[in-house]
């Protein structure tokens, strides 16, 4: 009876070990999920933050500004939103286990987020008004770098997972690093469009 | 075959288990074992609370006399100031995630935490921002004084006109304990959703387990408004950005609200894995299930839910307007009902049962007792007339004392006693347990106690001197406080000269059901061997019922083999 016994908890050990590796990704990309809606609570801070302090502030925008150009954050923002579905189409071609189609697309990506990183500093080179510019110049800069650091830092990812594709094989059950990066993506890309509404069309 | 089972079978058998206690240097490794992370948690976070409650000590020896002549006013800021930020930041958020590591994998039948890597730079985190905080007693102007509130615009001052100042290192280590605090709840609440053993449904998990995942949640979700308040606060001061500052337009209650609304929700944060503790332990040392096991799990989840809504009632005299007092007034009363859930299940658990009043049983009680005090001032205290007369009085003071020294150390003093044996191998001194608990419990209301009168009469907290008239009851306090700081020497040499000397602990020394208790004392590396198989509601105590499917299958049958 013993020896039954013996054999049966033998195998669920194996078993066991078996399941632990297939769920470590997706323990991984759980984890990143609820990261990500951490994460999403900073960026609501400081949206209620700039939403009170436009309603209550006395001196809004500081003298001699009038407002914020909206034309070419509108064409930075539409590159940065589209860029979300090429994402999407390196991912599904990642799915069908075309590698070369994966990596066209994915470097599409990163072209688009470089492109909005480039846009929002050649922005940044042209206003009139500093950091330090009291409560108007001290949200947008705050907000827009805030928002940048995390498109840089999706690149910078983007850069590390196309790196590790040319590894032979590593790629071949998908990869939860690529799922993650683009997850992220998503987020960015979303928390901008809210960020675009508030600072830009609501002036 | 056969013979290697009847022999795994015979109790108490002396397990050889490579690299335990004796190893000692891998607590100074950058270590991913959980059970060594959460030891590592547990020393340095009590090493931070001596710090903490000396300079306490210094504090209550300032104030046993009505003039400030023990030490200047500015080191007297500081001092109070530095106090709050260690024993929150460096004591029971750290002391209570190594809780937490210790004891979640095992409890739900899991080798590990989800990331043992980032659990690892999780916790060494802890000391450097330790340091930082601790090297702010070394740059000129010396550490920040603004209290552990660090309200602007008096965190704004910045005396000195250094960068690195002492409110700027204030700032940064708070940040970094955020980022730490972050890391460590992404990885418990991963670990407690993903990886609990088969059959160990939601309700049937511990209610430590249901505590802690309540609580690591209130972080995910309340710490990242503290670390939006503390970039902006941190611009205002080094950049000279004017978010929070009047001066230049800003608004510092926006600050308070950015605060509070994740400082009030930190103290659930203290208080959740200390009810999840007193609900393990109660059935353990009165022989009787957890009366309504469903009712205090959830009861966790109904506090974080309603700890997301009460911040404001810290903000009472900050111009709030008269609705939103009213509002933040009754959702605070509505903390009570979840709580009342708790404490009326733990007597319900207690009554009639077969009591053993060992150290772990007496800290519980104690915390209990007090918890049930610092709840009713906590009440009178949401009363927005009552509040608006003591606030930022010494009452204020006495009752969040109350609820952190005398409910949550206390707790946490009952689990280190209770899980000793589990975490070290070795029995404890219960004589000096004993005299430990007598000297903490005596302190605690010989301190915090006289703190409540002393505010109804008027006496304003963060002064140096103060009005004779309230000579009396700070005199009783100090008393208290230096019988506190007397009260940890028991608790130091017992717990070291049992670890090194204690009798041999057995797995399960208080005959407690739960996970953790199947495996040996202290649990083998990865804790088990076979996964094993829930069947059952944890503390089925009375009850003929097994734990877990086919207890032959025990771990230790098979970590001989594998």
């Amino acid at each position: 009876m013993s020896s039954v016994n013996l054999d049966q908890s033998l195998n669920s050990t194996a078993t066991v070990h078996a399941a632990d590796h297939h769920d470590e990704g997706e323990h991984r990309l759980f984890g990143f999920i609820v990261f990500l809606l951490s994460e999403s609570v900073i960026f609501l801070s400081f949206f209620v933050g700039y939403i009170v302090y436009k309603t209550s502030a006395t001196d809004w925008l500081p003298a001699g500004v009038e407002g914020l150009e909206v034309r070419e954050p509108f064409i930075n923002t539409i590159v940065l939103v589209s860029s979300s579905f090429v994402i999407y189409i390196a991912e599904r071609y990642l799915h069908k286990e075309n590698l070369w189609g994966f990596r066209a697309f994915w470097l599409l990506t990163m072209a688009m987020g470089s492109f909005f990183l480039y846009g929002q500093a050649v922005e940044w080179m042209g206003l009139d008004f500093s950091f330090t510019d009291g409560l108007f110049g001290g949200t947008f800069y705050l907000l827009t770098g805030f928002h940048g650091l995390h498109v840089l830092t999706g690149v910078l990812l983007q850069g590390v997972m196309l790196g590790r594709s040319f590894i032979p094989g590593n790629y071949d059950d998908g990869e939860v690093g690529v799922a993650a990066t683009s997850l992220f993506w998503h987020f960015v890309d979303v928390i901008w469009i809210i960020l675009f509404i508030l600072i830009y069309v609501w002036q | 075959m056969t013979e290697i089972s009847i022999e795994a079978l015979s109790p108490n058998r002396e397990q050889p288990v490579p690299g335990e206690p004796e190893n000692w240097p891998r607590f100074f490794s950058f270590s991913t074992d959980h059970k060594v992370i959460g030891i590592q948690y547990i020393v340095v976070a009590f090493v931070f609370f001596l710090i903490g409650g000396f300079l306490a000590m210094i504090i209550r020896g300032e104030l046993i006399t009505p003039e400030a002549d023990l030490v200047d006013r500015t080191v007297y800021n500081a001092l109070f100031t530095m106090h709050g930020t260690i024993m929150l930041f460096m004591w029971t958020f750290p002391v209570l995630n190594g809780l937490a590591n210790y004891l979640v994998p095992l409890q739900i039948g899991a080798r590990d935490m989800a990331f043992p890597r980032l659990n690892a730079v999780a916790f060494w985190m802890v000391p450097v921002f330790g340091v930082i905080l601790m090297a702010s007693f070394l740059v000129p102007g010396g550490p920040s004084q603004s209290g552990w509130w660090a309200y602007p615009p008096v965190s704004l001052q910045n005396p000195t006109g250094n960068l690195i100042n002492g409110q700027f290192l204030w700032i940064l280590a708070v940040a970094l304990s955020g980022i730490s605090s972050i890391m460590g709840a992404v990885n418990i609440v991963t670990t407690i959703i993903r990886m609990r053993a088969p059959g160990m449904t939601f309700f049937k998990m511990p209610v430590f387990c249901w505590a802690v995942m309540a609580a690591q949640t209130i972080q995910l979700f309340g710490l990242p408004a503290l670390t939006a308040g503390a970039v902006m606060l941190l611009f205002d001061l080094s950049v000279g950005t004017s978010f929070f500052d009047p001066a230049t337009g800003g608004d510092p209650v926006l600050y308070q609200h950015f605060f509070w609304f994740y400082s009030h929700p930190a103290v659930y944060v203290i208080i959740l894995p200390v009810f999840g503790v007193f609900s393990e332990l109660f059935p353990v040392y009165a022989r009787k299930p957890l009366f309504g096991y469903k009712f205090v799990a959830v009861s966790s989840f109904v506090i974080t839910g309603l700890s997301a809504i009460v911040w404001v009632h810290h903000m009472f005299a900050s111009g709030t307007p008269g609705w939103m007092r009213m509002l933040f007034m009754a959702s605070t009363m509505l903390i009570s009902v979840p709580t009342g859930v708790k404490i009326f299940a733990w007597v319900a658990t207690i009554w009639g049962g077969k009591i053993k009043l060992g150290t772990p049983m007496l800290f519980a009680l104690g915390g209990l007792v007090n918890f049930l005090f610092a709840g009713i001032t906590g009440i009178m205290l949401a009363a927005v007339p009552f509040d608006i007369h003591v606030n930022n009085t010494y009452f204020v003071v006495g009752h969040f004392h109350y609820v952190i020294y005398g409910a949550a150390v206390m707790g946490i003093y009952a689990a280190i006693y209770h899980w000793f044996p589990k975490m070290t191998g070795r029995m404890y001194y219960e004589g000096l347990g004993k005299l430990h608990f007598v000297l903490t419990f005596v302190g605690v209301n010989l301190n915090f106690l006289p703190m409540h009168p002393a505010g109804l009469m008027g006496m304003p907290r963060r002064v140096a001197s103060y009005d004779p008239e309230f000579a009396y009851w700070n005199v009783l306090a100090s008393l208290g406080g230096f019988l506190l700081g007397v009260s940890t020497l028991p608790f130091l040499l017992n717990m070291i000269s049992s670890w090194i000397l204690g009798e041999k602990a057995p797995a399960n020394p208080w005959r407690a059901i739960g996970l953790e208790w199947l495996v040996s004392s202290p649990p083998p590396h990865e804790n088990f061997a076979v996964i094993p198989t829930v069947v059952s509601e944890p503390y089925g105590y009375g009850k003929n019922e097994p734990l877990i499917a086919s207890p032959m299958a025990s771990t230790e049958l098979t970590s001989e083999l594998s």
